[in-house]
Parts: structure tokens; C-alpha cells; sequence
């Protein structure tokens, strides 16, 4: 490109008309290379739409409320995937939340310097892990703990009679409080290890953010508080936590959005079973685990076109737990906390 | 007192996992990474020995090939959302390059096969567009996030140099925040490099060494999948070796990424 540069000494230049063509040309580029980021969005939906039309026009609404999902009679109800979903992220969120407060605290609030960081480090690391390598982790190492167990839950009688009683309800489609807790499926795979897994890999996603609005609080507020002669932990439960409630909450539901569309790790250890969920330790399934294992291998059309109706269906549910996380933290946090 | 025990038992809780998983890899797959892991393919089921020569080549370029995009898109749309603020379009870019970062990695493998896979078969091609569909978001953000740290005044100066703003921008502006945009792509990368998801029915896999994009390719995660999942000793071991490669390379790349950032 030429030298813009063009000196006119006997007028004051305005300073947007130096050298405009070349800054639009420049503009247009850069614009047009980023809208290629709305251009994906767009075709993704697209795309996702129109291969989910067949699957849409044939069940409606019904695909949502139906349970039967069964490529061998063509009929196809997401209702088994969508409760699978639903119960094993909410369950890991649960659990992992109050953790990654914890380690959040700890971090920011206890750990003396030299142990901070690389404490924060760890955490950190713990995001980076693959989801296959969690998957792996969880068949090798956690799913024979599970298994031993479930075996040995049937050494007295009367579990193995409790069992049957089990059995006949769940063929028959339905189920009992106790019944859930009941073991359907003795190698340790099953709801139970998926919720396991989803708990250790969203743990990081919590604890990142908590940590970075823990450390917003001013400092004032604490000083205060121990100035009256309050204990470390009244300072943190009365004047911390309540203060950064809110971005926490907006790390909170970032966590929920990877828990929903957390695949491969879940599609290994989850069973692969599209019953409705009958037993916390059998087999079940997420709309993420289902499209990994059976998306390959749809050979009918209507098979394939439902599988993706499971991802456009994710697709729209990540995107408003995305941005309804993202309004949370961007409105609590002026610098931009990630 | 009470509470800060609680504390430091849930701190241990969380960190455990890495430090097990992490322990396990080296206990069970340290023995099989050799010569051969590095230059062989996985033997046919069944058979010992072999490497994961495939999958280490297909992550490679598949890497490279869904860079040349990431970091095209990703630089562009930091530039955009941190250098034309006023811009009409700006908050539609930022809202969706935001959305964009969550969306299932699994969902995204559905649109690249939707997009080349359905036209032109199993290939390296779509792997990388699906690979690089995932990384622009995340450069997108760093990129933002440095360019708004390099000071205004510098912005300034150059302007009043006479200089046009595209070449404040791309002699000035870049190069001041060079450094921590590479981190950001470091961290993309490494974030991408153990994504399997999107691999399933794009890149498909491959059990030969294959260097054509146009061809299905095998990847890392890939392999780890495949062999974590497979009956067979033998594949279950290549499989933990290749997650103790994996994990080491990312583990790596994100701590040079920060310790690069931290320093600046």
C-alpha cells in the first residue's frame, strides 16, 4: 500500500479525512474477517435446523415429552437424555459448588503467599485436563471401585429379592425412591460415575471465577469488619461471600453451561442406556453422550436427523446459560473477569 | 478454626484428582512411551506393540491447519471489538464471540460434518474447521483483553505522528501487546489439542500415517478414545501413554503461556 502521508500546510488537516481510503480499506478487512465469527454462528444454526427438520416435522413437540427412544420402531423421544442431562449437572453442580467456594477461599483468603499461587496453578491445571483423559481416568481407576461395590451389595438375601422387585419395575417402566438406589448394572459405568466425573471437571470453572471476585472485595470491607473485633470467618460469611454472591453466581452458571455439553468423558462412563432413568447406578444418557455414540452410526435418516435435534436442542441451551452467565459477570465486574 | 480445617479438607478434594490422574498416567503408561510409540502405528487388535505415530502427526496438522483460522478470525475480532468500540456492529461481535465460546465442542463436530463431511466425506480438512471453530472465541477474547491494556496514549502519539490509523494499529498496537496475544493462542491451542468431541465424525480417524488433509486423520484424543474404550490390553496401554503425552504437552504449554503472561 502507498504512503499516506500528504502534507497540506496552509490548512489544518482534519484528522479524520489523513489518509481515510487506506483506514477504511483496513476497517473493511478487519470487519469482514471478524463477522466470519457471526457468519459460523449463523451457519450453525442453519445447518443444525435444517438436518433437525425431518426429526421436527415428524415428532413436534412430542420428541420432548416422549420417552421411547428406540431406532429400531423409528420413534424417537428425548425425554431419558433431556433428564440425564438435566440430573447430572445439576447433581455435580451441587456438589462441586461448595468445594469450589472452598478452594476459592483458601486461595484468596488463608493460603499464605507461597502456597496461593501454585495452589491457584493446580486449579487451574485441573481445567486443562482433556475430557478423554478424565473418561479414561474414571473406566480405569474409579469404575472398578464402583463395580466392587455394586457386586457387594448383593451378598445378603434379601438385597438380591429387593433387586428382582426392582427389576420387574423397571421392564414394566417404572420405578420407586428406593429403587433408584438400587444397583441395575454391575461394571461400575452408569449415572452415579458420570456425575462423579462432571463434578471433578467442573470444579476449576467455579473455583476461577470465586477466586477472582473473592480477591475484588475492597479491602476496607474486611478491615472493618475485623476492627470489631470479628473472627476470620464472620469477616468471610457476613462480609466476603455476601459481597461477591453475585460473581460467584456468574461462575456458577459457566460451570452448569460446560457440565450440560460436557461429552466424551460423560458418552464413557454414563452406560449408554436410553431408558428413562431407573437406577443411580445403571446405565443412563446425556443429549452430549448420545450424539458421541450413536451420531456415527445413524444409518436411518430419521435416526440421524433426531440425534441432531439433540444438538441443536444443546446448541440453544448453552446459549442462553452462556449468556445469561456472561451478563452476570459482566454486569458485577467493570475489568472483565473471564 | 473450625471452618478453616473445612477449608483446607475441600482444597485437598479438589486438587487430588490432578495429582491421581496425573500419578496413574506415569505408573501405567510411562513403560510404553519408546522409540516405537513415536515412529510405529498402533498394531491391528489383538497384536502388541506399535505406537501412535498417526494420531501424533494428524494432531499436528490438523493444529496447525485449525490455527491459520483461529488466529486469523481471533485476531481480527479482537481488533475489531477493542479498536472500533463505536463500531454499530461491535456489540453483536462481542455478544456472539461470547455465546460462541460455550457452545458444546460435540456440537460444533455436528456443524463441521454438516458443513464438509456430508459434500466430501470423512477428512482432516473438517477436523481442523471444527478444531478452529473452537479457538476462535477464546483468541478473540485474549486479544481484546491485551489490545485494551496497551495504553491509549500510545494510540495517540502515533496518530499524531500523522500516521493512519491502520498502521498505528498494526506497527503500534500489535506489536505492543505481540506477546500476550501468543499467550492467548497457546492457551486456544492447548484447550483444542485434547478435544476428541469434534473429532468423532469429522476427522474420523485413521489407523495408517496419512499427511493428506483431504483424507480421515487420527488425532491424539482420538486414539486415547479408541484405545480407552477397546477389549484389548494392548490398546488400553498405547491409550494411557498417549494420555500421559497429551496432558504433559498442554500442562507444559499452559504453564510457559502463563509464566509468559505473568512476567509481562
Amino acid at each position: 500500500m502507498s504512503e499516506p502521508t500528504q502534507s497540506r500546510p496552509n490548512r489544518l488537516p482534519a484528522p479524520a479525512s489523513l489518509s481515510s481510503r487506506s483506514d477504511r480499506l483496513f476497517e473493511i478487512l478487519i470487519l469482514t474477517l471478524a463477522s466470519v465469527i457471526v457468519l459460523v454462528f449463523a451457519l450453525s444454526i442453519y445447518q443444525l435446523g435444517t438436518e433437525s427438520w425431518p426429526a421436527l416435522k415428524r415428532f413436534g413437540l412430542d420428541f420432548f415429552t416422549q420417552r421411547t427412544w428406540n431406532p429400531v420402531q423409528g420413534s424417537y423421544g428425548a425425554v431419558a437424555m433431556i433428564t440425564g442431562t438435566l440430573v447430572t449437572s445439576l447433581v455435580a453442580l451441587a456438589i462441586s459448588v461448595p468445594l469450589a467456594i472452598a478452594s476459592a477461599l483458601f486461595v484468596a483468603e488463608y493460603a499464605p503467599r507461597w502456597l496461593a499461587n501454585p495452589v491457584g496453578y493446580l486449579i487451574e491445571l485441573l481445567a486443562a485436563v482433556p475430557s478423554v483423559v478424565y473418561g479414561l481416568w474414571a473406566l480405569f481407576v474409579i469404575a472398578p471401585v464402583l463395580s466392587r461395590w455394586e457386586q457387594g451389595f448383593f451378598q445378603a438375601p434379601e438385597k438380591i429379592a429387593l433387586y428382582t422387585a426392582c427389576k420387574n419395575l423397571w421392564d414394566s417402566g417404572s420405578t420407586t425412591l428406593q429403587c433408584f438406589f438400587v444397583p441395575s448394572s454391575f461394571d461400575g459405568r452408569g449415572l452415579a460415575l458420570a456425575i462423579i466425573i462432571l463434578t471433578v471437571m467442573i470444579l476449576p470453572y467455579t473455583a476461577s471465577v470465586a477466586r477472582d471476585v473473592i480477591r475484588l472485595v475492597p479491602q476496607d470491607q474486611r478491615e472493618a469488619m475485623y476492627a470489631l473485633g470479628a473472627t476470620k470467618w464472620e469477616v468471610i460469611s457476613r462480609a466476603i461471600l455476601p459481597y461477591a454472591r453475585a460473581g460467584i453466581m456468574g461462575g456458577v452458571i459457566l460451570a452448569l453451561g460446560r457440565a450440560l455439553g460436557e461429552t466424551l468423558a460423560v458418552a464413557m462412563v454414563i452406560g449408554d442406556s436410553q431408558d428413562a432413568l431407573k437406577s443411580l447406578f445403571g446405565g443412563a444418557s446425556t443429549m452430549a453422550s448420545v450424539i458421541a455414540n450413536q451420531f456415527g452410526d445413524a444409518q436411518e435418516a430419521l435416526h440421524r436427523s433426531s440425534v441432531v435435534t439433540l444438538g441443536l436442542t444443546l446448541f440453544f441451551l448453552s446459549v442462553i446459560v452462556n449468556y445469561v452467565a456472561r451478563l452476570i459477570i459482566g454486569r458485577l465486574t467493570p475489568k472483565g473477569i473471564q | 478454626m473450625l471452618m478453616g480445617g473445612l477449608i483446607l479438607l475441600a482444597t485437598l478434594l479438589v486438587v487430588a484428582p490432578l495429582i491421581l490422574i496425573f500419578a496413574y498416567l506415569i505408573r501405567e503408561g510411562l513403560g510404553a512411551v519408546n522409540l516405537d510409540f513415536f515412529t510405529k502405528v498402533p498394531a491391528p487388535e489383538g497384536e502388541t506393540g506399535g505406537g501412535l505415530a498417526n494420531a501424533i502427526l494428524g494432531s499436528v496438522e490438523m493444529l496447525a491447519m485449525a490455527s491459520v483460522l483461529g488466529v486469523l478470525v481471533g485476531v481480527s475480532g479482537g481488533i475489531f471489538l477493542s479498536e472500533y468500540p463505536r463500531h454499530p456492529l461491535m456489540p453483536t461481535v462481542r455478544m456472539i464471540s461470547d455465546v460462541l465460546a460455550g457452545i458444546p465442542a460435540i456440537v460444533m463436530g455436528l456443524v463441521a460434518y454438516g458443513l464438509i463431511v456430508l459434500q466430501f466425506g470423512f477428512s482432516g480438512f473438517a477436523g481442523a474447521l471444527a478444531l478452529g471453530f473452537l479457538m476462535m472465541p477464546i483468541v478473540v477474547r485474549t486479544t481484546e483483553e491485551v489490545l485494551k491494556l496497551v495504553p491509549q496514549t500510545v494510540r495517540e502519539a502515533g496518530l499524531a505522528l500523522g500516521l493512519p490509523k491502520w498502521l498505528v494499529t498494526l506497527r503500534i498496537v500489535l506489536p505492543a501487546a505481540a506477546g500476550g496475544i501468543v499467550t492467548g493462542v497457546m492457551l486456544a491451542l492447548a484447550r483444542v489439542a485434547g478435544e476428541a468431541a469434534p473429532l468423532l465424525f469429522t476427522a474420523f480417524g485413521n489407523s495408517a500415517i496419512n499427511l493428506d488433509p483431504s483424507k480421515p486423520m487420527s488425532a491424539l484424543p482420538l486414539e486415547i478414545y479408541r484405545g480407552a474404550t477397546s477389549a484389548y490390553d494392548e490398546n488400553q496401554r498405547l491409550a494411557k501413554a498417549g494420555a500421559l503425552l497429551l496432558i504433559t504437552l498442554i500442562f507444559l504449554t499452559s504453564l510457559l503461556a502463563r509464566r509468559a503472561s505473568r512476567r509481562k
